[in-house]
Order: structure tokens, then C-alpha cells, then sequence
């Protein structure tokens, strides 16, 4: 082999930065976050395992029917009847999308841009316990 | 010399790629008709709207049906005049109606304020440029705004003769003071306009400028002759923005 | 071939690297637009959205259709006299039509969704059809360019499959700024843009700024590298500018015809508003006169034949109908279209320096595949020419 040297230090190298994410958070992050789950209500609109296959699928889905369709009401596999609306259904009872939506978000890099024009009641203030430059990252 | 065979071979080909060729265009342009023909209400109900100008008399006569609006739908209060989002708002009849406006018409009517909206047109030229459909006619009229599709192109703003869109030339949440969470906020680059509050004319109620004028603002189904704004319309002089544009305002204004 | 890009004199460094300076100012600027709000920015407001960059829209599109004045004698009718300058121009419109691509990909609110219209394709929308032919003309000019420019450097004639594909690029080239054209004129408030003319003055426009930018360019590598695309072709070329530009402005006057002979105000609002004032606002009167004095100089130095064949008057000739032009359609075309507003009252429009600053880095993108792609043909060309066949390694 040619710049046999060369080569192994590049090797070497390629492997050590594209393994940072492991050996980087060793010990820092838990496979499942916790999540705080609202206190009133014990049921969401579908199962648990639903929700979380399919939660937005069904946002998506309710968006396009909301707003594209003009349907009002999803009728959920109990028969009951819940009004298609991110703020007035889902963050109603999720009221805090740090909390909830964001710990499970962050730890798997999903981004949805939803939080843009969405807003729930959030009544916490975020920098209580986050610094300026966290919020602002996960804003 | 007679035609080679490989010539008459290259003919038929050339003429079988411009024949498909004519009917994948006249499929195109057949189809964009039949769309244009489905932006014009096709459905039972069509929603209006009848404006009594004569009521409207005080200041906050017009600020009450003003901020039910703006407040509920958290429409940002931008400081640069030049830039902001108004979904309502009132204005001269010299600006509103200037194709007809005439210096020997009475002093009432020229000082008369008119309040503007979208007029959700039956022939609506926003709908027809719209490139990804984020504006678009509902079958009962309300021409709908998807913020969650609009790419910002503005070419909806130029489309229309009203100037009744608004572009997010600000970041709306740093000029809202209290953000009501039963309705979301806008972004940055996204247009917006009245939406004639078809989330609440779903749910069987009146939209919050109708509501808040106190029964100035007549609100129903045109095509149902004993609804309110066909009377309104039926016994009064009504007059509408821009005529001659052929876009058939659903906005009428009772003078 | 691309090897050709590589090496360079170092002014050829020098020219790629201030724009890519300018291109790197332009998309800071872009960027923070989308941080802080285009009001921050730009000098756009509520009663006029489309301003300079949908303005460089209609000039570059116009620009790039140009090139098929060329094209279409050389392919079509076999003028020989082309066979130097045709390479030239269909990488010219590469670039062009890449200016007019990024024109409007600045404008976008939010770039991010901007393959909805790819997505959600909406017939009826014109912003759609403008995507395609837009995007299709980069692709079939690239093709074209390169395919006949690779088969020259190994010293083949081009492949007979190139054939059709080169004249469905000539019948393309007018269909961009005809898309481009019914972007406005199908507007029903908009009395400056809908006429039925409006699209015929894209097409002289076009024809006479693309070819006198092309004939500019051309002038100025003949003396960077001595590379002559042939007096004759330039003699001809001119002839061609000549008569688009003065179809243009008669173009123009029929316009100013209609609108003044019929005495509707608000048709006759735009005119009066751009050369005279209206209701008080005067604010490009003297940009407007600008215009019409360098399309006189422009005129009177392209009729007269001796000083049309005179290299330094030509080129005079040419910058004065690229500026009129770029005045006309770059800028006070939308001017005019939104001025006076839909309450027939006027909100003056100033482009800020960011927004200017954006509209210069899309002019030096295409500037940079332009320097690119003609550093590449002219190397082949003079290499040929020099009887030297450079293999590539």
C-alpha cells in the first residue's frame, strides 16, 4: 500500500470523529427521557402506543383536514368525538411543549417546525431553569 | 427519388411525439381550465357579508370589531405603518371605492369611514396565481389562507386588487403583547389575511368582527333568500370594491 | 475538460475570488433576512412585494433568452458566421438564466418549502410553469453547451442525438420570458402590467439587452485572451440589436399611446408617477429620463452604420441598451406596477443596500459559471486552434 502511514492516521481519525456522538455523551443521556405527563387527564385522544407511532401522522392529518377540507371533529376508535386542533385539543392538556413534546425531540433530533407559529398556554417560564442560550437553541 | 424507408420511419416517430405532445398540452391546459372552473363556488352555501356603513359612527365603534378580530386571531400590532398586518381595518372612501369616488359626491359619504377586509371573491385572481395551492376557495366561498403551505412568494399580494393579504415582514410574536393560545400565531415570510373566521363558521358560530359589531355587520348564506344579508343587500343600496375587475366581492357595503 | 477551469492567470483568481466575496455578502444579508424580518431589510412594504430582485427576474430572463438570437441563425439556417460566438452564448445563458433562477428564490418568504411548488404542482399557477421552463432551459442550454463544446475539444462532430435536443432549447428560449411576462400581465389589478403587449416587449427586450450583453462580453475576452468570435458576427449581431431595440421602444410608445389616448386615470397613473410625479411623489423622474436619453445615444449609435461597426461606439451602444433596459425592466417595471397602489395612492419603494447587496451576489453567481464555462470553451477553442490537444489526465 502506498502512504501506508497516511493512511492509517486518516483511519484512525475517520473512526475516532465519527464515533464522538457515543463516546462524547458516555453516561449522559438516558435512552428514554422523562417526559412530564399531564395531571387532569388520563387518556389522550388515541392509546399510548398510538400516540406514540403515530402522533404525527395524525397531526398531519388533521392539519390537512382542519384546514384544507373543513372537517371539525375527529371521531377517535372509542367513538368519541375531539375537535382537530393542536392548541385547542393537544396543547390543552400537553401545556408545556418542553416538557413533554421537546425532551423526547431532542433526544432523538427530530425537528418539527411546528413551534414557530404554534404556542400553548405555556404559563412556566422557560429561562426559570434554562439558560438564555438553551431556550433560544430550542426554540 | 421515393421516400427512404428510414425517412418515413423518422416522420411517424416525429409525428406521434408532437401528436402526444398536442394532447398532453390540451390535457394541461384543459385541466387548469377545469380547475379555474372549480375556484367559483360550486357548493349550496356561500357565505357574505353586508357592511351597514351608516351605523358605524364612533371611533370605537370601529376598534371594538377591530380588535375582536386582531386579539382573537393574534394578529401582530406592527409600529412601521408601511409593513403592517392588518386582517380589518377602516380607511377613507376616497382609497376604498376610488374608481368611483367624485368630488360632488355628499360630504356625508366622503367622510364616512369604510371597514376594509378580504372580500373572499367568487372569482378570486389570488386563488388562480397561488402556486402551491396555499390559497384556495372553500365549495362554500371562504377563500382560505394554509399558512403551513405558503412559500412566501407574495405573488398573491400582487394578484389581489384590494390590498387586503399582508406579508410577515415582521416577526409577528415580537409585536404581540398577549397571544391567545386557542389560536396559533404566524412566522416570519408567510402571508395572512381575514379568513372570515371559517373555524368558527364550522363550529355553527358567528365570526368575531360580526359578532363584536353588535349587529352593524349582517353575516350569512347568500344563497338562502331569508338570511340576514340577503335582506340586508335585498332592501338596501349596496356597493362593492372595484366592480369592474369582475371579481365578484362576497364583502357588500350598505351606504 | 473541466481541467481547464483549474489553471488560470492570476486575475482569473482574483476576478473568482471578489465574487465569491460578493456572493458570500449577498447570502449573509439573505440569511439574516430570514432572522430579523425582510422589513428590517429590505425596502419592500405592503403595497409593493415584488421590487428590485423580481425586477432582475424580467432583465435576466430576457438576458438569457437572447442567446437564442444566436442560436437560432447557427442551427437553423447554418449561419457560420456564429459558429464561435454559439458556444459562448449558450454558456451565457447558463448564467443568465441562473441569475433569473436565484431572482426569485431570494424572494421566497420561506425557502424551505420552495419544492412545494414541485409538490403541490398547480396548473392554473404561472409561478409553476415559470419553474419549469426556467429550470429547463439551465438544463438543455448546459447540455447542449457542453455536449457541442466535449465534442469540438476531441475534434468530433457533435452527436446526431443533440440535434433535437438543441432545437427544443432554441423553442424554449422564448417560452421563459413569455412565462415571465404573463406573471404580470394576467394580473387584474395591476393597470401597468395588464396589456396584452406585455409579453411582445419582453421578447424585443430581450433581443436586444441579451445580444448587446453578450457582444460586451465577447468584446472584453477577445482582449483578456485574445479569443475573436469573428467581426462579422459581431456586424450581425448588432444588426439584430439594433431592430429589437427600436421594436422595443416603439413597444413602449404604443404603451404610453393606450394609456394617455384613453384618459383612464389610473392607467394613465403609472406613466405620469415614473416620468413626472404623481400626487406629490417624484422619486425616479430622473432615473426615468435617464433611460430614455441612453436609449436616444443607444439608438443613434446602433442606426448609423459607421459607428455601428466602430468597435468603441458599439460597445457604448450596447451599455447604453443594457442600462436603459435594465432601468425600464429591472427596475421600473414593477415600480410602475405597484405605484399606484390598490387605493390608487402612492407608497414610494427605496431599495435598501442589503437588498441590493442580494440582487449583486446573484449577478455574480451567474458571473462565476459564466467566467467558468467560457474560461473552459475558449481554452478548447485556442487550444484546437493552436493545434496542441491538451489530454486529460
Amino acid at each position: 500500500m502506498y502512504n501506508t502511514n497516511k493512511v492509517i492516521v486518516g483511519i484512525v481519525v475517520f473512526i475516532i470523529f465519527f464515533s464522538m456522538p457515543f463516546w462524547l455523551n458516555f453516561g449522559k443521556v438516558k435512552a428514554f427521557p422523562e417526559i412530564e405527563l399531564p395531571t387532569d387527564l388520563k387518556e389522550c385522544v388515541e392509546s399510548r402506543e398510538y400516540m406514540r407511532a403515530n402522533h404525527m401522522k395524525m397531526l398531519l392529518d388533521w392539519r390537512d383536514q382542519k384546514v384544507r377540507e373543513g372537517k371539525v371533529y375527529y371521531i377517535n376508535s372509542k367513538g368519541e368525538y375531539y375537535l382537530m386542533s393542536l392548541q385547542r385539543t393537544c396543547l390543552k392538556c400537553h401545556q408545556h411543549r418542553g416538557h413533554f413534546c421537546e425532551r423526547c425531540h431532542i433526544t432523538v433530533s427530530a425537528r418539527p417546525d411546528c413551534w414557530k407559529c404554534h404556542k400553548g398556554p405555556e404559563e412556566i417560564d422557560c429561562s426559570e431553569c434554562h439558560t438564555p442560550k438553551e431556550v433560544k437553541r430550542w426554540h | 427519388m421515393a421516400l427512404k424507408r428510414r425517412d418515413f420511419l423518422k416522420f411517424l416517430g416525429l409525428t406521434g411525439v408532437a401528436g402526444i405532445g398536442a394532447t398532453l398540452g390540451g390535457v394541461l391546459i384543459g385541466k387548469g381550465e377545469h380547475i379555474l372552473k372549480e375556484v367559483q363556488t360550486s357548493g349550496k352555501v356561500r357565505w357574505a357579508m353586508a357592511i351597514d356603513t351608516r351605523v358605524f359612527k364612533t371611533e370605537e365603534d370601529f376598534q371594538k370589531v377591530i380588535q375582536a378580530c386582531h386579539r382573537a386571531h393574534n394578529v401582530p400590532s406592527i409600529p412601521d405603518p408601511l409593513r403592517e398586518v392588518k386582517w380589518i381595518w377602516v380607511d377613507t372612501f376616497e382609497r376604498a371605492f376610488p374608481t368611483i369616488e367624485n368630488q360632488y359626491i355628499s360630504d356625508d359619504i366622503k367622510k364616512r369611514k369604510f371597514l376594509l377586509l378580504c372580500n373572499h371573491c367568487d372569482n378570486p385572481p389570488c386563488v388562480r396565481v397561488c402556486p402551491v395551492k396555499a390559497t384556495f376557495k372553500r365549495h362554500d366561498g371562504v377563500v382560505v389562507q394554509d399558512l403551513h403551505r405558503c412559500i412566501g412568494c407574495k405573488f398573491c399580494m400582487a394578484a389581489c386588487p384590494y390590498g387586503a393579504r399582508n406579508y410577515n415582514f415582521y416577526p409577528p410574536r415580537e409585536f404581540l403583547k398577549d397571544i391567545n393560545p386557542e389560536y396559533p400565531t404566524r412566522t416570519l415570510g408567510v402571508v395572512e389575511k381575514c379568513t372570515f373566521c371559517y373555524e368558527r363558521i364550522d363550529e355553527g358560530k358567528l365570526p368575531y368582527c360580526v359578532e363584536a359589531s353588535e349587529g352593524k355587520i349582517y353575516f350569512g348564506n347568500l344563497n338562502d333568500p331569508k338570511s340576514s344579508v340577503r335582506e340586508a343587500i335585498a332592501k338596501n343600496i349596496v356597493i362593492v370594491r372595484k366592480p369592474e375587475l369582475t371579481t365578484k366581492p362576497m364583502v357588500f357595503y350598505i351606504i | 475538460m473541466v481541467e481547464y477551469a483549474l489553471k488560470g492567470k492570476p486575475r482569473y483568481w482574483i476576478w473568482l475570488g471578489f465574487l465569491g466575496v460578493l456572493i458570500l455578502i449577498a447570502f449573509y444579508f439573505w440569511n439574516l433576512e430570514h432572522h430579523i424580518g425582510a422589513g428590517r431589510l429590505l425596502g419592500l412594504h405592503r403595497d409593493l412585494t415584488w421590487g428590485l430582485h423580481i425586477g432582475q427576474l424580467a432583465f435576466f430572463v430576457g438576458a438569457a433568452a437572447g442567446a437564442v438570437m444566436i442560436v437560432l441563425p447557427y442551427y437553423f439556417h447554418n449561419y457560420k458566421e456564429f459558429s464561435k460566438i454559439t458556444i459562448l452564448a449558450e454558456f451565457f445563458a447558463v448564467g443568465m438564466v441562473l441569475v433569473a433562477m436565484l431572482s426569485v428564490f431570494v424572494v421566497m418568504g420561506q425557502p424551505s418549502r420552495v419544492f412545494f411548488v414541485l409538490l403541490h404542482p398547480t396548473p392554473n399557477s404561472i409561478i409553476f410553469y415559470d419553474l419549469i421552463v426556467l429550470s429547463g432551459y439551465l438544463i438543455l442550454n448546459l447540455i447542449c453547451g457542453w455536449t457541442v463544446l466535449h465534442a469540438e475539444y476531441k475534434g468530433v462532430k457533435y452527436p446526431t442525438w443533440l440535434k433535437p435536443i438543441i432545437y427544443l432549447a432554441i423553442l424554449w428560449g422564448p417560452s421563459i420570458h413569455i412565462v415571465t411576462a404573463f406573471l404580470l400581465q394576467g394580473l387584474p389589478g395591476r393597470d401597468y402590467w395588464l396589456t396584452a403587449i406585455m409579453a411582445p416587449r419582453f421578447l424585443a427586450s430581450a433581443f436586444s439587452a441579451g445580444p448587446a450583453l453578450l457582444i460586451v462580453l465577447a468584446l472584453l475576452a477577445k482582449k483578456l485572451t485574445g479569443f475573436d468570435v469573428g467581426q462579422k458576427a459581431i456586424d450581425t449581431i448588432s444588426k439584430i440589436i439594433t431592430y429589437a431595440f427600436i421594436i422595443n421602444l416603439l413597444f413602449f410608445g404604443f404603451e404610453v399611446f393606450t394609456a394617455f389616448y384613453s384618459g383612464i386615470e389610473h392607467h394613465k397613473a403609472p406613466f405620469l408617477y415614473l416620468f413626472f410625479g404623481y400626487e406629490g411623489h417624484s422619486e425616479y423622474v430622473g432615473l426615468m429620463w435617464l433611460s430614455m436619453v441612453l436609449a436616444l445615444i443607444a439608438v443613434v449609435l446602433l442606426v448609423i452604420p459607421s459607428l455601428r461597426r466602430n468597435e468603441t461606439a458599439l460597445v457604448l451602444a450596447c451599455l447604453a441598451v443594457i442600462a436603459s433596459i435594465w432601468i425600464e425592466k429591472g427596475f421600473a417595471l414593477m415600480i410602475g406596477g405597484f405605484t399606484p397602489n390598490s387605493f390608487h395612492t402612492v407608497t414610494p419603494y427605496k431599495p435598501t443596500f442589503p437588498e441590493f447587496m442580494i440582487a449583486v451576489g446573484t449577478w455574480a453567481v451567474g458571473f462565476t459559471i459564466i467566467t467558468v464555462l467560457w474560461k473552459i470553451a475558449i481554452s478548447v477553442y485556442q487550444s484546437k486552434e493552436k493545434g496542441v490537444f491538451i489530454r486529460s489526465s
